[in-house]
């Protein structure tokens, strides 16, 4: 495999949906290959840094109707 | 109107891998948690409940409609449904995957009132652009397709600055920009969290689809992040 093969199969390596060949040669290629190191290191990165994009503030005045239309659930 | 609350009453079970170590065979009735805070706890339950997926649902909203009040209110109706609905809700798929069902419900059908308003240009924007092609630049290998420029090793920056707000909002933005079909499987798997299984049943495409636009998704992303890294 090339860096330029390998690059397009990470997310299927990450998401363990290589087949067992295919996973076998990727790893090999990795073992040797510092660029798809750093480049597989990255993706994992960007993926950790959208999991933090999550957090947001409820704005107050929708807290406060959701908050109401609960209450009204609840006492129902 | 009319909201499909049943919408995934026919999904197959999510795929779990065959135990390699056969024993007893044991029914495990799955907790959900959200669902327990929503039905037996309190304000404080659901008031954690709705600022934890507050987030993921904003994203997930804005990328259908065009702006955030627009966003808020559909989450504001996702959660009012879910109120009058929970009681038919059947736990066929997670609490969660339900209600970012019906959030998806409720944001295409705002959308479809949204194009009868606005100009045709601006919502195609929103729609094309899947991309094809490869997602590094063909000119960073040489002839043997080995890197000839390869990407800098971000292990030197420090975390500080990997973790500070104005590389979060970098991302935000880059996810933002990302077309429309990439962006919403970005947004489900990993901004909300879902697993490939979940996000090919709510949005009814294929596995390959789902990783065809989450690989093209982040490659994007991590473009984005060498540029502002450098």
């Amino acid at each position: 495999m090339t860096c330029k093969e390998v690059v397009e199969l990470m997310t299927d390596y990450l998401d363990g949906m290589l087949s067992t060949r295919d996973r076998a040669r990727f790893e090999e290629h990795m073992t040797g290959c510092d660029g798809c190191k750093a480049y597989l290191s990255e993706l994992r990165t960007a993926r950790m840094l959208m999991g933090r994009v999550a957090s947001e503030p409820v704005p107050e005045p929708l807290k406060a109707e959701l908050m109401s239309a609960f209450r009204n659930w609840k006492s129902s | 109107m009319t909201m499909s609350v049943s919408l995934f009453s026919s999904l197959p079970p999510l795929s779990q891998g065959r135990s390699p170590y056969p024993g007893p065979r044991v029914v495990r009735e799955p907790i959900d948690r959200d669902l327990d805070a929503l039905r037996s706890g309190g304000e404080a339950a659901f008031e954690a409940l709705i600022g934890r997926y507050h987030g993921p649902m904003m994203r997930l909203a804005m990328t259908y409609l065009r702006d955030r009040g627009a966003a808020e209110d559909a989450v504001q109706e996702t959660w009012l449904t879910c109120l009058k609905t929970i009681e038919r809700f059947e736990g066929r798929s997670s609490f969660k995957t339900w209600i970012f069902g019906i959030l998806l419900n409720v944001a295409r059908a705002r959308r479809r009132k949204e194009s009868r308003i606005l100009p045709f240009t601006a919502l195609l924007r929103r729609v094309t652009g899947e991309g094809r092609g490869p997602t590094v630049d063909p000119h960073r290998f040489g002839g043997d397709g080995l890197w000839s420029d390869p990407p800098d090793n971000w292990s030197n920056i420090p975390e500080s600055r990997l973790l500070d707000r104005e590389t979060i909002d970098h991302v935000r933005a880059a996810i933002e920009e990302l077309p429309a079909k990439q962006r919403e499987v970005v947004i489900l798997r990993d901004v909300a969290g879902f697993d490939a299984g979940e996000v090919c049943a709510l949005l009814a495409i294929s596995a390959a689809n789902q990783r065809v636009r989450l690989h093209r998704g982040r490659a994007a992303v991590r473009k984005m992040l060498e540029e502002y890294l450098k």
